[in-house]
């Protein structure tokens, strides 16, 4: 059977290591495909300006087609050239909810990600994203340096 | 959220009035101006506000009231059938995780309360509560309950009507539902409906949803700093409304829509705590609220004039059947038009039912009335128009000396939410202007453009002059969309019948479901 591991890239280095570590990690277990997931910060209960919500639904895909052309399609196009068995997914969404629905929807056996980089205030209350993907996922966590 | 008219001279009247060379001359002039445009629009506005013959109510409140509740028995009270779905739909129950990054039901519900919570809520409440007593506060709870189907009809139209366009971008309103939902049914006239509606809604951007808002928000912040000249708010609020709407300048605006949630959260919130610190009150207040609504309690005009202030209130308030509404809610993403016209229905009573009763029960815990000891009835005023207050305090004023009375800040914080609630409503129609104005001349940027650039102008005019003509005007214009709207509604009312039949029906059946956490 063949194992999955998704790889959750925020568009910074860290996310390349975590790509790194998850190569090595496919070579090791041989039968493997990754899952490089993207997921773009999104809330329903914010508040917006008429005007922002009429425009919503071109933005979104707007920020899907960048995010799959900026960061999801080169690690995907990479990991391929490198003789793996890849695909992307974008979605918006809550990092850590989503990145953990994502792996089990997909019947992903663990998740890699790089150390994320929160900002102060927002970390302390909230904690970072990977600090709540960590303490909240139903699968295995790796958290790339 | 209008139609709380302020009078006194206009900043720059009073400046030209000052030197007396212009002394003569300038309220000539000044007068002149209103006198001209108060003749052409005269008509007008007497036919929108004229009473029925013989009392004082106003045929529109009885428009809106009459459409309400006809939708209300048309759908067997949905708003009470589907007051709970409504709240699941607005937590994200049924919402499809795929659609994430679309506009929610909760960010469309927010996004048309702030255009509607505001002056209303705050000084029209004291007003119905100051001229009609206590018993207002029944009455206006009711219209509420009732305008609660009038939204759910409206916005359930809205999104099944709405356009979307190649680009992604949707446009959607009262003008869309006229043309293409008469069309659909092979009934004429509904291009003149949409003509008709755009033309008003413009007019109401204009004035009730613009220049109104600058002209009270230039009070509150002159009755703080003192007096000085309107042009100076009016060319500040007007830099700012166009840095938002020209400039794109998202940041102020998403600081707003925040900061206005914040504001209402905080208002409710205070007035609980007033409530609860005066607990003993509650049954008192309740009793007065009864009493009052079927006795009048010595109010001018007994208990229909608690009738009246109380059923326009609620109407100015909420906005229901004006179409207004409509406009803000098409742009959700659903499959289902008609899950949007539950999640409107909340609208109301958020605004109404919830929000005007707290100001309305802070105003009478806090015994801002007075009462005749020995009778118990309320004590007029000297002119018998309303009743006696503490300190002889009406409208926003009124509010503001009841919370003052249990938190001496809290008229600060008051100010600064009027200005703020002022600020979003204006950002809020300077939208359902421009929807109804791209109708009318059609999509384009420099069409477009022109809009934004005379609504800025008519900010300016807002906050400068004391254009008392051009102001009824403006509301007679939002109230005439009403008139266009619920017109409209009567022919398109069974399109919503049978959206929410099947919607029912696969409900019922278990096709439709929440969506797994």
């Amino acid at each position: 059977m063949t194992t999955k591991i998704v790889i959750g890239l925020d568009g910074t280095e860290t996310g390349d290591r975590a790509v790194g570590f998850a190569k090595d990690l496919a070579s090791r277990i041989g039968s493997c495909e990754l899952l490089v997931a993207y997921v773009i910060e999104w809330s329903p209960y914010t508040f917006q300006t008429p005007e922002e919500n009429a425009l919503r639904h071109k933005r979104r895909e707007e920020e899907i087609a960048l995010a799959t052309s900026r960061v999801v399609e080169p690690a995907v196009e990479a990991l391929k050239a490198a003789g793996f068995s890849a695909r992307g997914i974008v979605r918006h969404g809550d990092v850590a909810e989503t990145l953990n629905a994502i792996t089990v929807e997909n019947g992903g056996s663990q998740i890699v990600v790089g150390r994320s980089s929160a900002d102060g205030i927002k970390k302390r209350i909230f904690g970072s994203s990977t600090q709540n993907l960590v303490m909240h996922a139903d699968v295995p966590v790796t958290v790339v340096n | 959220m209008k139609s709380i008219k302020t009078l006194g001279l206009s900043g720059a009247a009073a400046a030209l009035l000052a030197n007396p060379a212009f002394a003569q001359e300038a309220p000539g002039l000044d007068e002149k101006i209103n006198q001209t445009f108060a003749n052409l629009t005269g008509p007008f506005v007497s036919f929108i506000f004229a009473p029925f013959p013989g009392t004082s109510f106003p045929w529109i409140v009885m428009w809106l009231v009459v459409a309400a509740t006809v939708f209300t028995l048309y759908f067997a009270f949905v708003q009470m059938r589907f007051f709970s779905h409504a709240i699941s739909l607005v937590k994200g129950d049924y919402s499809d995780p795929n659609d994430a990054g679309e506009v929610s039901h909760f960010q469309a519900l927010a996004t048309a309360l702030s255009g509607t919570v505001g002056l209303g809520n705050i000084a029209g409440v004291a007003v119905a509560v100051g001229i009609g007593g206590p018993g207002a506060t029944f009455w206006m709870i009711l219209a509420g309950l009732l305008g609660m189907a009038s939204k759910f009809t409206e916005c359930t139209l809205g999104v099944k009507y709405r356009n979307e366009y190649e680009d992604g971008t949707v446009s959607g309103g009262p003008m869309y539902y006229m043309s293409k939902g008469f069309a659909e049914l092979g009934l004429p006239g509904g291009k003149i409906l949409a003509v008709l509606f755009s033309i008003f809604c413009i007019l109401g951007a204009l004035g009730g949803g613009n220049m109104f808002q600058a002209n009270q928000a230039h009070q509150q912040i002159a009755g703080i700093v003192g007096d000085y000249p309107g042009w100076i708010t009016g060319l500040v609020f007007a830099a700012v409304v166009f840095m938002v709407i020209v400039g794109g300048l998202k940041s102020i605006a998403r600081v707003t829509e925040k900061v206005v949630p914040f504001m209402g959260v905080l208002y409710v919130a205070t007035a609980l705590v007033i409530i609860i610190m005066n607990a003993d009150m509650i049954g008192w207040a309740f009793g007065q609220i009864f009493a009052g609504a079927f006795t009048g309690l010595g109010v001018a005009g007994g208990m229909v004039g608690a009738l009246i202030q109380g059923f326009k209130r609620a109407a100015f308030s909420n906005e229901a059947g004006v179409g207004s509404a409509a406009i803000a809610h098409s742009a959700v993403r659903t499959k289902e038009p008609i899950t949007e016209g539950f999640v409107s229905l909340l609208e109301p009573f958020i605004d109404t039912v919830v929000i005007c009763t707290m100001t309305a029960l802070v105003i009478i815990i806090t015994q801002q009335l007075v009462i005749d000891p020995a009778t118990g009835l309320y004590v007029l005023n000297e002119a018998g128009t309303a009743i006696a207050t503490v300190d002889g305090n009406s409208g926003v004023s009124l509010t503001s000396a009841a919370f003052g009375s249990a938190f001496s800040w809290f008229p600060y914080i008051l100010a600064i939410a009027v200005i703020l609630f002022a600020f979003s409503t204006m950002i809020s129609w300077s939208y359902y202007g421009l929807k109804a104005w791209t109708y009318l001349f059609g999509e384009g940027h420099t069409k477009e453009l022109v809009f934004k650039i005379i609504f800025c102008v008519f900010v300016v005019i807002g906050a400068a002059a004391n254009l008392g003509p051009v102001i009824d005007f403006s509301d007679a214009a939002i109230f005439a969309m009403a008139v266009v709207n619920v017109f409209a509604l009567y022919f398109l009312m069974k399109v919503v019948r049978q959206e929410l039949a099947s919607y029912s029906a696969r409900l019922k059946s278990g096709e439709i479901r929440k969506f797994a956490d």
